[in-house]
C-alpha cells in the first residue's frame, strides 16, 4: 500500500476550562489515501470539526493538540512552527467551512480575495493570479467567471458563495480538503450540486477529502470510506458500503438505523435513547455504555481500542472474542 | 450614488437653516442691538432712525430672511468690539483652529488605531496594559488640566517648548500656517496632544473592541485556513473591517475636536476661533458668537456629509444598497 495523504494517529486534543482540562478528541486514528473520501459522521460534539481543525492547525487556544501525531504525505504537520504551518494551509490542505455567508470577507472582491491566496502560495504574476482565478471560477462552476470575478461576496447566492469558497480552498491544488459541513447551510437543491462539485474535484484531481457532517445521506452518495465518532473516539471506520450496510458498532447500528428509506415499508426510525455525555462527564469503560443496550459488565469498566474486523475497524468489547476476519 | 449624495446634501441644508434659526435668535434675546451701539444720551428720534436704517423694523421673517441670505454669503455683519466684519475676523483665525484640529485629529488617529491593534493583538503583553491605563488617564483627565500640566513640564520645568502662541507663522494667500516654521512646529506639539488626547484613548478603544470581534468572524479563520500570512490577515483583513465605524467615530469627533479646541486655544492662548469666540462671550459680541455658532455647525454638517460618502467607498455593501434604495 502507498503511503497515505493523511495519516492521524492516537490524536489527542484538549481544552482548559475552568473547570479542569477536557479532552475533546481521545485517541482518534486514521488514514486518508490520494484521491479518497473519508466521511466523518457523528452527533454534535462528537469531535468531528475539532478533528478537521487540528489536522489544518487552527485549533484555538485554550485547546491544544496534547498527544499522537498527524503526517501529511510521511511530513509530521502537528507539532510544525506556525509560519512552516501556514505554508501547508491553503497550499497542501484546503479548507471548506460551514457558512459560506460568512466565510469570505464582505469588503474585498471574490476575485482578489482567490488573487491573493493563490499569489501567497504560488510564485504567479497579478495578471497569471487572475487567470487562474476565472479558470478556477469557471471550473468550481460559475457563470460568467470573468465578469463575476470583479463581484463582492454579497452579490452572490449562498451557493455561489460556497462555490468561491471551494474555489479558494483548491486554488493551490492542495493535496488535501477538509470540509467542514459544506453542506449545512446550504439548500437542499444546492447541497446535491456542491457535494458532487467536491467529489468532482476530488477526482479529477487526485485530492483526498476529509469530508465532516452529521448527514449520513452525504457520506454514503460521496465517501470511499466513513469514520463514526462518538464522545471524541472513532467508533468504527470502514468502507462506506460495509459501515452503511453492516454497521458493527452498536452506535453505528444506531445511526444507520435513522436513516430513512424511500423503498422501505412504513415502519418507524429507531431512535438511540438518551444523549452524548458532555465532555466533563464521559462514563468509565466504553463512552456509549449507558445508552448501548448490548453493554455487558466490561463497557462499563474496560475502554474498547479500535480493532480491525475485515475492511472495517471497530471499538467495541462485542468483537472482542471473534476472530479478526469472521466479523458479525 | 449621486441620488444618495444629492439627497444628503439636501438634509444638510435643512440642518443648516435650523442651525440658521438659532444664531439669528441669539441677537434678539440679547438684548436690543441699538442700544449696544448708541451712547446714553443718543435721543429717541435717532435711536429710531438708527432702528430704521438697521432693517430693525422689518418683519421678523425678513430680516430672517436677509440674515440667513447674507450667512450664506458669509457676511455676518460686524463685530461690536473689534469694529471689523466678522466674516474677516473668523477667517483670519480659522486657518489657526483647523490647523490645530487637524494635527490633532491625525495624532488621535495614528497612535489611537496603532494602540488599539496592538493591544488587540498582544491582549496581555505589558505594553498593552499600560496602554489601557494611558487611555484610562486620557478618558478621565479634563483637557485644561492635562494642558496645563504639559505646560509646566515641558515649557516651565524643562524649557523645550513654547507656552503659548502659533510661533512664527507663513501666509499662502489668506491662508496662514505654522507647519513651515520650526517654532510653529513646536508650537503646535502640546496643542495638538492636548486637544487630540481624548479622541486618542477613544480611538484606541474602539479599535480593540472592534479588532477582538473581527478577530473572531469565520472570514479571519478562513483566512487563516488558505494559509495567508499574519501580517496580510491582520492588517488587510482585519484592519479594513474595523475601519467603518472609526472613520464614523474619527469623522464626527473632528467636529468636537473644532468645539473642544476653545479651551485648548484658551489655555495655549492659540490664536483661533475658539479663542475668538471665548473673547466674544466676555464681550457680549452676538455677531462673532452667532457667526462661530454657523461656522461650527457647517463644519459639522460637512464632515457628517463626508463621512457618509466615506462608507460607500470602505465597505461595498452599502454601495449597492445605497443604489438600490435610491
Amino acid at each position: 500500500m502507498t503511503e497515505p495523504i493523511l495519516s492521524v494517529r492516537n490524536l489527542q486534543v484538549e481544552f482548559a476550562s475552568r473547570r479542569g482540562t477536557l479532552r475533546a478528541i481521545d485517541g482518534v486514528s486514521f488514514d486518508i489515501a490520494k484521491g479518497e473520501v473519508l466521511g466523518v459522521v457523528g452527533e454534535s460534539g462528537a469531535g468531528k470539526s475539532v478533528t478537521g481543525l487540528s489536522v489544518i492547525g487552527l485549533i484555538d487556544p485554550p485547546g491544544r493538540i496534547s498527544g499522537g501525531e498527524i503526517r501529511l504525505a510521511g511530513l509530521r504537520i502537528d507539532n510544525l512552527p506556525p509560519e512552516e504551518l501556514r505554508r501547508v494551509r491553503g497550499k497542501r490542505i484546503g479548507m471548506i467551512f460551514q457558512d459560506p455567508l460568512t466565510s469570505l470577507n464582505p469588503l474585498y472582491k471574490v476575485g482578489d480575495q482567490i488573487v491573493e491566496t493563490i499569489r501567497t502560495h504560488l510564485n504567479l504574476s497579478e495578471q497569471a493570479a487572475r487567470r487562474r482565478a476565472i479558470e478556477l471560477l469557471a471550473e468550481v462552476g460559475i457563470p460568467a467567471p470573468d465578469k463575476r470575478i470583479d463581484g463582492y461576496p454579497h452579490e452572490f447566492s449562498g451557493g455561489m458563495r460556497q462555490r468561491v469558497v471551494i474555489a479558494l480552498a483548491i486554488c493551490a491544488e492542495p493535496e488535501l480538503i477538509i470540509a467542514d459541513e459544506p453542506t449545512t447551510a446550504l439548500d437542499v437543491s444546492v447541497q446535491a450540486q456542491i457535494i458532487s462539485l467536491i467529489k468532482r474535484l476530488g477526482r479529477d484531481h487526485g485530492t483526498a477529502v476529509m469530508l465532516v457532517t452529521h448527514d449520513m445521506g452525504v457520506i454514503a452518495e460521496t465517501s470511499d470510506r466513513v469514520a463514526v465518532m462518538y464522545a471524541g473516539r472513532v467508533a468504527e471506520i470502514g468502507p462506506v458500503q460495509d459501515v452503511v450496510r453492516n454497521p458493527l458498532h452498536p452506535y453505528a447500528r444506531g445511526l444507520m438505523g435513522a436513516i430513512p428509506t424511500l423503498a422501505g415499508e412504513d415502519k418507524r426510525l429507531v431512535q438511540i435513547p438518551g444523549s452524548m455525555p458532555r465532555l466533563s462527564a464521559i462514563p468509565r469503560g466504553c463512552s456509549f455504555n449507558p445508552r448501548c443496550e448490548r453493554a455487558f459488565d466490561r463497557c462499563r469498566v474496560d475502554r474498547p481500542e479500535p480493532l480491525p474486523r475485515g475492511a472495517q475497524s471497530v471499538a467495541c468489547h462485542l468483537y472482542d472474542d471473534l476472530p479478526a476476519e469472521s466479523a458479525a | 450614488m449621486l441620488a444618495f449624495t444629492l439627497r444628503r446634501a439636501i438634509q444638510a441644508i435643512g440642518v443648516m437653516i435650523a442651525v440658521g434659526i438659532i444664531s439669528f435668535s441669539m441677537f434678539r434675546f440679547a438684548g436690543d442691538p441699538v442700544n449696544q451701539m448708541v451712547g446714553m444720551d443718543t435721543s429717541g428720534a435717532e435711536r429710531a432712525a438708527i432702528r430704521k436704517s438697521l432693517g430693525l423694523d422689518d418683519p421678523v421673517i425678513v430680516q430672517f430672511g436677509r440674515y440667513i441670505g447674507n450667512a450664506a454669503q458669509f457676511k455676518f455683519g460686524v463685530s461690536y468690539q473689534f469694529r471689523l466684519p466678522v466674516a474677516n475676523l473668523l477667517m483670519e483665525r480659522m486657518p489657526a483652529t483647523l490647523e490645530l484640529a487637524i494635527c490633532a485629529t491625525i495624532f488621535a488617529m495614528v497612535s489611537g488605531i496603532l494602540m488599539g491593534v496592538y493591544s488587540a493583538l498582544r491582549r496581555d503583553s505589558w505594553l498593552s496594559h499600560l496602554f489601557q491605563a494611558v487611555s484610562l488617564i486620557g478618558i478621565s483627565l479634563p483637557t485644561f488640566l492635562i494642558g496645563i500640566l504639559m505646560i509646566y513640564l515641558f515649557s516651565v520645568t524643562l524649557g523645550w517648548l513654547p507656552s503659548f502662541g502659533r510661533g512664527d507663522v507663513v501666509h499662502i494667500g489668506w491662508w496662514t500656517t505654522g507647519l513651515l516654521t520650526l517654532s510653529g512646529l513646536k508650537a503646535l506639539i502640546m496643542p495638538s496632544i492636548t486637544l487630540g488626547l481624548f479622541q486618542m484613548t477613544l480611538i484606541m478603544r474602539l479599535v480593540r473592541a472592534e479588532m477582538l470581534e473581527v478577530m473572531r468572524t469565520d472570514y479571519i479563520r478562513f483566512a487563516r485556513a488558505r494559509g495567508l500570512t499574519t501580517r496580510a490577515i491582520h492588517f488587510g483583513h482585519a484592519l479594513r473591517n474595523t475601519m467603518v465605524p472609526v472613520i464614523t467615530v474619527a469623522g464626527l469627533q473632528f467636529g468636537s475636536v473644532i468645539a473642544f479646541a476653545i479651551i485648548t486655544e484658551t489655555v495655549f492662548q492659540w490664536p483661533g476661533m475658539g479663542l475668538l469666540f471665548v473673547q466674544a462671550v466676555q464681550n457680549v459680541d452676538i455677531p462673532i458668537m452667532a457667526a462661530y455658532l454657523m461656522m461650527v455647525s457647517l463644519i459639522f454638517v460637512t464632515i457628517n456629509l463626508v463621512v457618509d460618502i466615506l462608507y460607500t467607498i470602505v465597505d461595498p455593501r452599502l454601495r449597492s444598497t445605497v443604489s438600490r434604495a435610491h
